[in-house]
């Protein structure tokens, strides 16, 4: 069986994995980090969107051996000394999540579209989740919450904190 | 769901990979970005024996000025290829094409090359290698060839490349200047697939249409080119404003047999005669854009 390294919200983990484990599947049940769901089978949801090696990716559609010595950012290493994320808290005081499903994905896809448009107007956020569902809000609070949340992080750099 | 089992290579090197694919026999697939092949295996609608893995092989990543032409490498990703200032100035209905292609997170990992390769009349970028008689480069361990977009898509899914042979990259000719260009796709939700595209460029001369070229995403079991339009549009007049009130505007009528000759799929999202109008109408939006009317 291959064996890969790769880094996980800063944690550098040895694994021997079968070619056809999925990313997503390594980070869920072999490193057991939930916080990355899995939405859909046909690489629509975006509900697995994790950051690889800098840029988005649907952590469904990669095998974990393709990730072999990347390094990948997830919902769950966001958060930095016990405080939230801007982006997490601006989903949280625009009331920009229901069932909070598609969440995770929704910011580490706004984490992406913000790295190359850090004030990004409401369709340019509209464009740049195009990849993400949500079959709940109807959008519009995600939207503000994406705008909201680029303005808390203006003044530093946008990018994985 | 998770995929069956398959075997692993990933070789250090474009010889090496050939190699393997040979050796792996026929039910090998070759794999780089995996955004249109990860699905299938997904879905268990493709059972590989063994995938070649072919991602990080920096000799396909090319994207090269080649005098008369563009060369793509085929493991160059849609992010790479929109963000090209390359691509944008010399062929920018490339650009413009693959920047609609699925969504930011697919259009980082999704090859130009590999979308290709998979041969998808529902993809963008076919009906575009159509349009601009681009050329495929495809390398086996007996060497490699050449093969022209007319006639790499042989049908649905199924390019014009043998089970041994590795799609290398992709010439875009440059057209020169006069040209404009527009990609046209119609779809229900954002990030799906086109129900039917339009790709067209036009060479526009004191207000008439002097020569265009018109590609077909979705119209048929490959992606098609519109000769009939082509030849219609030849020394059409470009009125300022689209009269949509059954006025004059040959444009609109060249595009009026936009649909000749397809044979569009029927499916949960349009039957063949929509499509057929769709065709009609997607390609009179792409010409006038691409005249800049």
């Amino acid at each position: 069986m291959p064996r890969i390294t790769v880094t996980v919200d800063g944690v550098t983990y040895e694994e021997e994995v079968e070619p056809r484990l999925l990313l997503v599947h390594l980070l869920r049940d072999r490193l057991g980090r939930t916080g990355t769901p899995i939405g859909c089978d046909t690489t629509n949801c975006g509900a697995c969107t994790v950051m690889l090696d800098g840029r988005s990716a649907k952590s469904c559609s990669v095998l974990a051996v393709q990730a072999d010595g990347c390094d990948v950012l997830t919902i769950e290493g966001l958060a930095a000394d016990g405080r939230l994320h801007p982006l997490q808290t601006a989903f949280h005081e625009e009331h920009a999540l229901q069932c909070g499903y598609c969440t995770p994905g929704m910011i580490m896809a706004a984490l992406d579209l913000l790295k190359e448009d850090p004030d990004p107007s409401e369709e340019a956020v509209r464009e740049g989740l195009e990849g993400n569902l949500c079959r709940c809000t109807g959008y519009c609070n995600i939207v503000r919450a994406v705008r909201r949340g680029a303005q808390a992080m203006s003044g530093r750099e946008v990018s994985a904190s | 769901m998770i995929p069956a089992a398959f075997d692993y290579v990933r070789p250090e090197s474009l010889a090496e990979a050939c190699e393997a694919l040979a050796d792996a026999g026929e039910d090998a697939k070759v794999l780089a970005g995996g955004q249109s092949l990860l699905p299938l295996l997904r879905l268990r609608l493709s059972f590989p024996s063994t995938l070649v893995d072919v991602g990080r092989l920096t000799e396909l990543h090319d994207i090269r000025d080649g005098g008369d032409h563009v060369f793509i490498g085929a493991g160059a990703t849609h992010y790479d290829v929109v963000r090209s200032p390359l691509v944008n100035a010399a062929c920018p209905l490339v650009a413009l094409a693959a920047a609609t292609v699925a969504d930011p997170a697919v259009r980082h990992r999704g090859t130009f090359g590999g979308a290709l390769a998979h041969a998808d009349p529902a993809g963008d970028l076919p009906a575009v290698a159509v349009a601009l008689d681009c050329v495929f480069t495809a390398r086996s361990a007996n060497g490699e060839r050449e093969i022209p977009a007319a006639e790499f898509f042989v049908d649905y899914l199924e390019p014009a490349l043998a089970p041994d042979e590795i799609l290398t990259g992709i010439r875009v000719p440059k057209l020169g200047p006069g040209w404009g260009y527009h990609y046209e796709k119609f779809h229900r939700t954002a990030q799906s697939w086109a129900i039917v595209g339009v790709a067209a460029a036009v060479r526009r001369s004191n207000g008439v249409v002097e020569e265009a070229r018109i590609g077909l995403t979705n119209m048929g079991p490959t992606p098609l080119r519109a000769r009939g339009v082509e030849d219609a549009l030849r020394g059409a007049g470009i009125h300022p404003a689209a009269p949509d009130d059954g006025g004059a505007d040959p444009i609109r009528d060249a595009c009026g047999e936009a649909a000749a000759g397809s044979s569009p799929p029927s499916d949960l999202h349009a039957q063949p005669d929509y499509r057929r109008h769709l065709a009609r109408a997607l390609t009179h939006r792409a010409v006038r854009a691409a005249a800049r009317a």
